[in-house]
């Protein structure tokens, strides 16, 4: 017995075996027990049925679920992205693609300094783990509950920031345009711009 | 020569073959429905809803299968018997539908002026043929297995005819009793026997042996070792593919068909109706006992489905240990009473008598069974002594905490390794 496996604390087996769930049913069960089986299986066909008639029948995902992202505005249209990569940097499966650039007096598409000018996420790599969106630092980048993302070419399914761009809401002017009159970026930031104002554009 | 023997040996020769056509194509229809209305139930079974799709309520769903099948492509094996490897299938799937051929599905009808019953021949060895076709059926199977010339399809076939042949023997005792009963060997004698009471209830024990190893000799689960996917990717038709695939497919299912008719007719009464529904036997013009024969085959069906969505697969020694040590004893024993009570029904035996040997005999098998019992459990005591006693080569205890053991064997070479 000199290659027998030891364990190395005393009582370690005992304890494991009492902490473990005991075994009661030792032994063959009797022939009442097995064929309730069959009464199971029976009663089964009359309940209602799992499956769901996915075409015909969208059942709704959870609100959660990560889906298409989405890549938000401010309340006046303006982009809240800001083009800092920080999103492309935490992705794991590197989906992600951005190109920064600044923003200028004639063409403004964010609040304060840089917009995101490139903006792709290839759905090719993508794995929905939502880490981009924990890791935008303005919420722009947020995660839709739109599942139906096939598609029957590769380059289809790299999404371009046109593609991604929330649409414009009532209120909004599409971007470029001024900020609202006497604000900066922190009150952006903040939420204290709520609508457009009539100098930045006609108003969707 | 029966009555109905008589009315079939006046059939002219179109008569036969309209009617081999008849059981030909109820064959194939039944088969392309039990396909559909098995993935259905054993669907609802599982919380599924099955094959929906095609045709209304997925109805058409074998057929559509059927067409697939045939429109892929053939291979044959490089390994593989050519001229076995094709022939195999055919066997399988002709001889399922021969022995469908003295199954009455009908009592006495007129089919194009001519009076007759909807059987394609009524033999005096009527049931002997059926056994012996089966028997032939297996040879698909173990052809099938060794012409492939690839290890699983081999080790399949060998499952598949060990298991047949196995319960085969079960099978034919069962059917030793309805014999005896019966008097004869023709189904259409069978059926008229039973005319009083049907003989799953005269010779229950005959009935539920029957049943059991109607299953083990059709491969269907929880007897279908020979196609175990878990073990032996698809069985004996795993090199199989597209038609010859099919016909396997078929024979399956109609060799299902043939045994849940042959079960009906030998033990539920054939066509006849339910007791107390004899009225409807002479509804349209006597077709309507067809209804009935569909209804008790349907019923033998839905059994099989319910076994597949019910039992988990028998292990292999299980299964053989069950057939050779359970069945066939419980089936000899059975045939011995029920042959000693037919010989004193016959001899005009005084009741006393005969309720002296059915209590003796019940309490000698009450007996018999509490015997096997003690010494099994006996021996059950002993086999657990020995397991719980340490062996002299190193296994993990249960249970394993892998962090806290130390293997030694490993620890030395770490210590020769760093010297």
């Amino acid at each position: 017995m000199s290659n027998e496996l030891v364990p190395s604390k005393d009582g370690a087996l005992e304890r494991a075996a009492q902490e473990s769930i005991p075994v009661s049913n030792t032994g063959p069960a009797s022939l009442g027990k097995q064929s309730q089986g069959f009464g199971v299986t029976f009663a089964t066909m009359f309940k209602k049925v799992n499956t769901e008639q996915y075409p015909e029948e969208k059942v709704p995902t959870a609100p959660r679920f990560h889906g298409r992202h989405q890549l938000n505005r401010y309340p006046d249209g303006l982009e809240r992205c800001i083009g800092c990569e920080l999103c492309a940097w935490a992705c794991p499966a590197d989906a992600i693609y951005v190109e920064g650039a600044s923003n200028t007096e004639d063409g403004r598409f964010s609040p304060g300094e840089r917009f995101g000018r490139v903006y792709q996420i290839n759905y090719l790599r993508c794995i929905f783990c939502g880490l981009c969106i924990e890791a935008c630092p303005t919420r722009a980048l947020t995660m839709t509950n739109e599942y139906e993302l096939a598609d029957d070419g590769r380059e289809k399914l790299i999404y371009e920031k046109q593609d991604l761009l929330a649409p414009l809401m009532p209120g909004m002017v599409a971007p470029p345009h001024a900020m609202f009159p006497g604000t900066d970026d922190g009150d952006y930031y903040r939420g204290e711009v709520t609508t457009a104002h009539p100098s930045q554009g006609e108003q969707v | 020569m029966n009555e109905v023997q008589q009315l079939l040996g006046n059939d002219p020769g179109w008569l036969t073959l309209v009617k081999a056509l008849i059981v030909f194509v109820f064959a194939v229809l039944m088969t392309l429905m039990s396909i559909w209305g098995e993935r259905r139930i054993v669907a609802r079974m599982q919380m599924r809803l099955g094959p929906n799709r095609t045709g209304p309520f997925g109805l058409v769903q074998g057929l559509a299968d059927g067409v697939k099948l045939a429109l892929k492509e053939d291979i044959i094996p490089k390994a593989a018997d050519a001229v076995v490897f094709v022939l195999a299938p055919i066997i399988a799937a002709t001889t399922c539908f021969m022995a469908f051929a003295v199954i009455p599905m009908t009592g006495k009808v007129t089919l194009f002026g001519h009076e007759t019953t909807m059987q394609l021949t009524d033999l005096p060895v009527g049931v002997l043929y059926i056994l012996a076709i089966a028997s032939v059926g297996v040879y698909g199977i173990v052809l099938a297995g060794w012409s492939s010339g690839s290890t699983y399809p081999l080790l399949g076939g060998l499952r598949s005819s060990a298991q047949v042949i196995s319960y085969e023997v079960a099978m034919g005792l069962s059917l030793v009793a309805v014999f005896l009963y019966a008097g004869s060997m023709s189904t259409s004698d069978i059926i008229e026997a039973q005319n009083k009471i049907w003989y799953a209830i005269v010779l229950f024990p005959s009935f539920i042996i029957y049943v059991i190893s109607m299953v083990g000799e059709t491969n269907r689960a929880p007897f279908d070792l020979a196609e175990a996917e878990g073990e032996l990717v698809g069985g004996f038709h795993t090199e199989y593919s597209s038609l010859k695939f099919a016909l396997f497919f078929l024979a399956e299912y109609v060799n299902i068909i043939t045994v849940s008719a042959l079960a009906t007719t030998l033990f539920l009464g054939g066509y006849h109706a339910l007791p107390g529904l004899t009225f409807t036997e002479s509804w349209l013009g006597g077709y309507f006992t067809f209804f009935w024969f569909l209804a008790k085959v349907l019923a033998f069906l839905f059994f099989f489905i319910w076994l597949r969505g019910t039992l988990p697969r028998l292990r292999y020694d299980q299964f053989m240990k069950f057939g050779w040590k359970v069945l066939i004893p419980a089936s000899l024993v059975w045939i011995m009473v029920v042959s000693t009570l037919r010989v004193f029904s016959l001899q005009g035996t005084s009741r006393a008598y005969v309720l002296a040997f059915v209590v003796g005999a019940i309490l000698l098998g009450l007996g018999g069974t509490s015997v096997y019992d003690r010494t099994k459990k006996r021996k059950a005591g002993e086999v657990t002594a020995l397991v719980y006693e340490a062996p002299d080569f190193a296994v993990p205890q249960i249970p394993m905490s892998v962090s806290t053991f130390v293997v030694p064997s490993a620890a030395a070479s770490k210590e020769s390794a760093s010297e």
